[in-house]
């Protein structure tokens, strides 16, 4: 099998070279311990709120909130069900005199900001209640001169309770930024390294040499695919362990399906690596390609909120793959989703995988007609 | 006439605008040595690629034991070693024979017989286990002809298989190159050292784009009126 003697090959290359591999290992831990470091931080995001039986005063102070939309719902199991389709960020019920407060928390931005949003709705439904307690109560003092309204007792602090979906009140940014960050790092070094590799695999002239012999082609790119496919399932545990043991991050789905996706990002990764590097003359040439091929993945992952930005913009997103990967682990990590329910995202995926190992393959033609 | 192991009939290879080959006309038989000279640049190393499919040809046709190239399958039964020395050198030298070997096709049982048998050849058994990287630059030639002789193909494509190879190996070198030859097998070599080219059975000046002389070394030099094949080379480029 000329596929996995190329795979020894490379992988043969791979272990001997000790600093790349000392790179694609701890490099992504080294950096995802600091970034659990720093990142805490907030900013304003839109959120989407369900409710059920508010009173209307606080309803419409909710409503008139910037950043906000509301949605009105009768059952709670019907805002539930939105909350978990995303459709919704958090759910606000009124239950007797307190209030329950759920929320989807995969963006803890989000959830402080809802937070933030109820406590200031309630402050001002408060005030605007208790000025007309106060007209009602002077108009009723001028005429009778009676008791004063027990305005105190109506309004007695109501309690409010926190349900947090994913994670608690602790649950930061990191979390949110570590689906991507780990599709990050997958892909960055699977596409860097896999390039360097097949760049000087055609500089040397082994390429020209290996395609003198009877090889086919696809065997080539197979050979490849599998050898890199093998070292990102290690990347991949490894990063996965790094969060889950050292960080206390919580994966609520599947850890193999975690490892799955990132599998089909790291070939994606592996064959967008082989297709630029036949546009690179030299090693350098290639590291010019991560300004443009893979730091604007970052941007359009969803690190960045994409919903404040311009449609046209947003759009561009669609072609990215780190965001399917990133999209898709979120789901498995956050809300426990199986990764048959990902069909769409994997489906994406799959078809940019199938689209550039097809150019691959056609591509070597220019070394070797046939 | 026997039959031809190569046959190149009115090959063009343009690189852009420069016409690199205008009108190659060669052919090499069963059971011959045939030496391709010519000033560096004249495009040499371009026959050989585009005869084996690595460039595309603009003009003409090459074929291979009868077959139109580039095929793929042919690719079996021919040893090619380029001009540079294509080598892994984070992998041992054995290692490299035996990664050629299997993308060759040879079969895992003779592998180990082949590589030997290769390495004997160019003189680098003892050398086998050492990476590449630490090789001279001697060795890495040696172990890139061994490559090319692996699997015992029937049509040996060297380009400048013998620069930096030293004279005693070099003699050892051709003394295979020649039981290769009589065991009915061809060879197409190219070369800057002259003394090689008086080995060949037949030798072809490319010179302008054309083959300008194909013949025996004496007969060329008879056609030359000189003593040489050094004085055919430097009277053909109109040096002296
Ligand atoms: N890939 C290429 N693109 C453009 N020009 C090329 C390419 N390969 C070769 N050439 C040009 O074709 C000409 C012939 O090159 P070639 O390598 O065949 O020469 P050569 O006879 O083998 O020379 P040498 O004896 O120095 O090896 C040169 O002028 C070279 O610049
Ligand atoms: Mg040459």
């Amino acid at each position: 099998m000329r596929t996995i003697a190329i795979m020894k090959r490379v992988l043969k290359e791979l272990l001997r070279d000790k600093r790349t591999l000392a790179l694609m290992f701890f490099a992504p831990i080294l950096i995802l311990l600091l970034m659990s470091f720093i990142f805490n931080s907030n900013a304003t995001p839109n959120v989407d709120i369900a409710t059920i039986n508010l009173p209307n005063a606080l309803y419409d102070n909710i409503n008139n909130t910037k950043h906000v939309d509301t949605y009105k719902y009768s059952t709670k199991k019907a805002a539930k069900e939105s909350l978990n389709n995303g459709k919704v960020d958090a759910i606000i019920q009124k239950k007797d005199n307190n209030y329950d407060l759920t929320y989807a928390n995969t963006d803890s931005t989000k959830t402080t900001a809802v937070k933030a949003v109820f406590n200031a709705s309630m402050t001002k439904t408060n005030v605007s209640t208790m000025k007309k307690q106060l007209i009602i109560t002077t108009t009723a003092l001028a005429k009778l001169t009676g008791q004063p309204a027990s305005t105190s007792a109506k309004s007695a602090a109501p309690k409010i309770n926190n349900h947090y979906v994913y994670g608690n009140k602790d649950t930061g940014f990191f979390d949110k930024i570590l689906p991507i960050l780990m599709g990050f790092f997958v892909f960055f070094f699977v596409f860097l390294i896999s390039g360097m590799a097949l760049l000087k695999e055609r500089t040397s002239g082994t390429l020209d040499r290996l395609l003198a012999t009877p090889v086919k082609r696809s065997e080539i790119v197979f050979g490849y695919m599998l050898s890199y496919g093998i070292l990102a399932i290690i990347q991949t545990i490894l990063i996965v362990l790094v969060t889950v043991w050292l960080l206390g991050v919580e994966i609520k789905g599947n850890i193999i399906s975690v490892i799955v996706i990132n599998l089909i990002l790291a070939l994606v990764a592996l064959a967008f690596g082989i297709l630029l590097s036949t546009f690179a003359k030299s090693e350098f040439q290639m590291m010019q390609f991560i300004p443009i091929v893979v730091i604007p993945q970052v941007f359009f992952s969803g690190i960045i909120p994409l919903d404040s930005m311009a449609q046209w913009v947003s759009d561009i997103s669609y072609i990215i793959p780190i965001k399917y990967s990133g999209d898709a682990v979120a789901d498995i990590m956050m809300r426990g989703s199986s990764i048959w329910s990902l069909g769409l995202d994997i489906s994406v995926l799959l078809g940019i995988l199938v689209v550039l190992t097809w150019l691959n393959i056609v591509g070597l033609k220019r070394y070797r007609k046939v | 006439m026997q039959t031809a192991a190569m046959n190149l009939q009115h090959l063009v290879k343009k690189f852009g605008n420069q016409t690199v080959l205008k009108d190659v006309n060669l052919n090499v038989r069963a059971g011959e040595i045939v030496g391709l000279i010519g000033p560096s640049g004249a495009g040499k190393s371009t026959v050989i690629k585009t005869t084996l499919g690595m460039e595309v040809a603009d003009g003409g046709s090459a074929t291979v034991f009868d077959t139109t190239m580039p095929n793929r399958q042919l690719l079996s039964n021919i040893g090619y070693m380029a001009q540079t020395d294509a080598l892994y050198d984070a992998l041992s030298g054995k290692e490299n024979l035996i990664f050629y070997a299997q993308m060759k096709g040879i079969s895992k049982s003779e592998i180990n017989k082949e590589t030997a048998y290769v390495a004997k050849v160019v003189d680098l058994t003892d050398n086998l286990n050492k990476r590449v990287n630490s090789y001279s630059g001697g060795m890495m030639r040696r172990l890139s002809l061994a490559i090319a002789l692996l699997g015992s193909p029937k049509l040996l494509v060297l380009d400048e298989p013998t620069v930096g190879i030293d004279p005693a190996l070099r003699r050892q070198v051709w003394k295979e190159l020649k039981s290769i030859r009589d065991e009915g097998r061809s060879i197409l070599i190219t070369t800057h050292v002259m003394d090689e080219a008086e080995l060949c059975d037949r030798v072809a000046l490319l010179l302008d784009g054309k083959v300008m002389a194909f013949d025996k070394p004496n007969a060329l030099k008879l056609q030359y009126n000189v003593d040489t094949i050094e004085d055919v080379f430097l009277k053909a480029e109109g040096v002296e």
